[in-house]
């Protein structure tokens, strides 16, 4: 068993170094408190992710916490007849989806929380055209990844240019989508601040309560703070 | 003492009191219990440590009630938890941050005992009962770290288990006993959980007990190192440099209290994962049998062992050496009270070479942490001229360097500590 795991172990071990070398993330321009923009997000979300990833944690009316009433939520962004209580489960069959991926498209609920909000970002501007690719697409952040650029129309195709001199690579976008760079660029910002708000849908929420919770904490130190005090006038 | 109560106690307490020893069981650990009256801020973690275990096992109740010991369910459970369940985040991180906050402040009270000679006579069974809530401890955060059934849950719980596979003769089959499959599976969840929720909080909690009674029975120890009970008062018997627990201590330790819930509260409403080093990243992908992660690490009360384990080379071709080191680093605490042969207890009465080595032990635990959360390539490789430890991992060879002091701060004591130079120590507590 050792041996085998320790095989298995040295086998995956270069691969993935290989995969994380050398890839400058991108600082991810989100913010938690913007409303529109994770409303945004949302709506991209469920047209472009929910076909094929899951999240299966997420219940369609938490996105009341977004500023979202539950008639919103049900004619802007449930399409196939789900109750609004239902968490965000898709058709797609899991072994469909390998054979026709090579992968199986991972459930998004918390995937925020497993690759953070820069690698999101970066890794959804990522993509470019590789024909040696079963699906025609690569992406600088994750090589040989098995998802296209769903997102293509949008961005348009980007190529891979390397540059001899520096030994360093850079993209370029050769046909633009429907957006511009900076327009696909806000729309991925949003998309990824959404994500990360699904990940953890009372962060926001709890830090307000935190606040309370120190306030009274802070206060019970002054009193017990004094207490002690007055209890250990007497001892020298 | 018992028939003063029965005298001194009326109405439903003399009822009480006549049947079962409330009274004077109270009077003995609480209110008549002396401590010495210079505790300072390193005597605030037992009291810590205590309200931690109660938070761990409360918020564990509630957590058991919606966990699902099941291989396809626990990680799904876990986000119910997160999502579904009231409250449930937060009961959540309070558990969570609770395990790492657990090893903070039973870490600080060792150190403790290390500055002052806690478990030197007549206090060695206080420590070695304590040496064993600590090993149950790291049972208890190894065993409920396999439950939220993330990648990381997963892929160190193999390891830990394949550890035991080193052990020449027995050794496969003691890990195949404790997987109870031929991988982490199912089977394994099943029995932690048991393990986790079950088995050993009720060895923990014995252990305690057993701790406290022992420390109520020959007495508190304190920053000076010296006896209390030598100068007692000569009517009321009540030793001179003692007070009271309650009211002078409990009142100090709800000061100790409310400032230890500041800094746990901000860290589950702000900062729950702490950087990665209280929840891992890689724990919220679900635990899949076929995909090993790149970077395998403890979570950060275990590294300093782990930077051992991989520090130790192999020998023969076996990992056992490795292994038997780890064990060791963690058991070596058990051996104090016979190693350290100094005359005196408090570090305020040594001389300069157990500071230093005290010092030197302190700065490797800390190192050997660090280094066990990094993968050991971190600091990149000697060139291959460097003398003998051309082309070695750095972070390997440091690590190599601070497991010799460690080890030494243990093997050494007995040579330091009786030659160190001491100075005389006060009849009665200073100030």
């Amino acid at each position: 068993m050792k041996t085998k795991f320790l095989f298995v172990l040295a086998l995956l071990l270069p691969l993935t170094v290989i995969a994380n070398e050398g890839v400058k993330l991108d600082h991810a321009p989100i913010d938690p408190n913007n409303q529109a923009s994770l409303q945004r997000g949302a709506k991209v979300f469920v047209n472009y992710c929910l076909n094929c990833h899951s999240a299966a944690y997420m219940r369609y009316n938490r996105l009341q916490d977004i500023g979202l009433t539950d008639a919103q939520i049900k004619e802007n962004l449930m399409f196939a007849g789900e109750k609004v209580g239902d968490t965000m489960t898709v058709a797609i069959q899991k072994a469909d989806a390998k054979a026709w991926f090579g992968a199986t498209p991972p459930d998004l609920s918390v995937e925020a929380r497993a690759r953070g909000a820069d690698w999101l970002y970066s890794y959804l501007r990522g993509f470019y055209r590789d024909d040696t690719r079963p699906t025609g697409w690569n992406n600088v952040v994750y090589d040989k990844v098995a998802m296209p650029h769903v997102l293509w129309s949008l961005q348009g195709e980007q190529v891979l240019k390397v540059d001899e001199k520096t030994e360093t690579h850079h993209l370029v976008l050769e046909k633009q989508g429907t957006m511009t760079p900076a327009e696909y660029d806000e729309t991925i910002a949003d998309l990824v601040n959404y994500l990360v708000f699904m990940a953890e849908p009372y962060k926001e929420r709890d830090k307000h309560l935190g606040l309370l919770v120190l306030a009274f904490l802070g206060l019970l130190f002054v009193l017990t703070y004094y207490l002690k005090k007055e209890f250990w006038k007497d001892i020298h | 003492m018992a028939n003063s109560n029965q005298q001194d106690s009326k109405g439903l307490l003399g009822w009480i009191d006549a049947r079962f020893p409330l009274s004077s069981t109270l009077k003995a650990h609480v209110t008549e219990y002396y401590a010495p009256k210079n505790f300072n801020f390193w005597y605030f973690f037992g009291a810590l440590a205590t309200l931690v275990l109660v938070i761990q096992i409360l918020t564990g109740i509630f957590l058991t009630m919606n966990y699902k010991p099941e291989a396809s369910l626990a990680f799904a459970s876990v986000e119910y938890i997160m999502r579904d369940v009231s409250w449930g985040r937060l009961i959540r991180y309070m558990h969570s941050t609770g395990a790492s906050m657990f090893f903070v402040v039973v870490y600080l009270h060792m150190f403790r005992g290390l500055m002052y000679g806690s478990y030197k006579a007549p206090r060695e069974l206080i420590w070695l009962f304590g040496v064993g809530i600590f090993l149950v401890l790291m049972g208890e955060a190894f065993f409920g770290y396999l439950l939220p059934w993330g990648q990381m849950s997963y892929w160190g719980a193999q390891v830990i288990i394949n550890l035991f596979t080193s052990i020449p003769f027995i050794g496969p089959d003691i890990s195949l006993w404790l997987r109870g499959d031929y991988t982490v599976s199912d089977a394994t969840l099943n029995r932690f959980f048991a393990f986790h929720v079950i088995a050993l909080p009720l060895v923990l909690l014995g252990l305690v007990v057993a701790h406290l009674i022992a420390l109520h029975e020959v007495g508190s120890n304190n920053p000076d190192g010296v006896e209390i009970k030598k100068h007692k008062d000569p009517k009321t018997h009540i030793p001179l440099d003692g007070i009271a627990f309650h009211p002078y201590y409990t009142v100090k330790d709800l000061m100790g209290v409310s400032v230890f819930l500041i800094v746990f509260s901000a860290i589950i409403f702000f900062a729950p994962e702490m950087g990665g080093y209280f929840l891992e990243a890689n724990n919220f992908i679900p635990a899949d049998p076929l995909k090993t992660p790149p970077h395998i690490a403890p979570v950060w009360y275990f590294t300093p062992y782990y930077s051992i384990l991989r520090a130790v080379p192999p020998i023969l071709n076996s990992q056992f050496p490795g292994v038997a080191a780890m064990g060791l680093s963690v058991v070596s605490f058990a051996f104090l009270p016979w190693l350290d042969r100094s005359p005196v207890k408090s570090i305020r009465y040594r001389g300069t070479l157990y500071k230093k080595w005290l010092a030197a032990f302190v700065v490797s635990f800390v190192i050997l942490g660090y280094l066990g959360t990094e993968p050991s390539n971190v600091w990149g490789q000697f060139s291959p001229e460097t003398l003998i430890v051309g082309g070695a991992d750095r972070a390997t060879v440091v690590a190599r360097i601070f497991s010799l002091v460690y080890f030494s701060f243990f093997a050494l004591m007995p040579w330091y500590t009786k030659k160190d130079k001491t100075k005389p120590v006060p009849e009665r507590v200073t100030a």
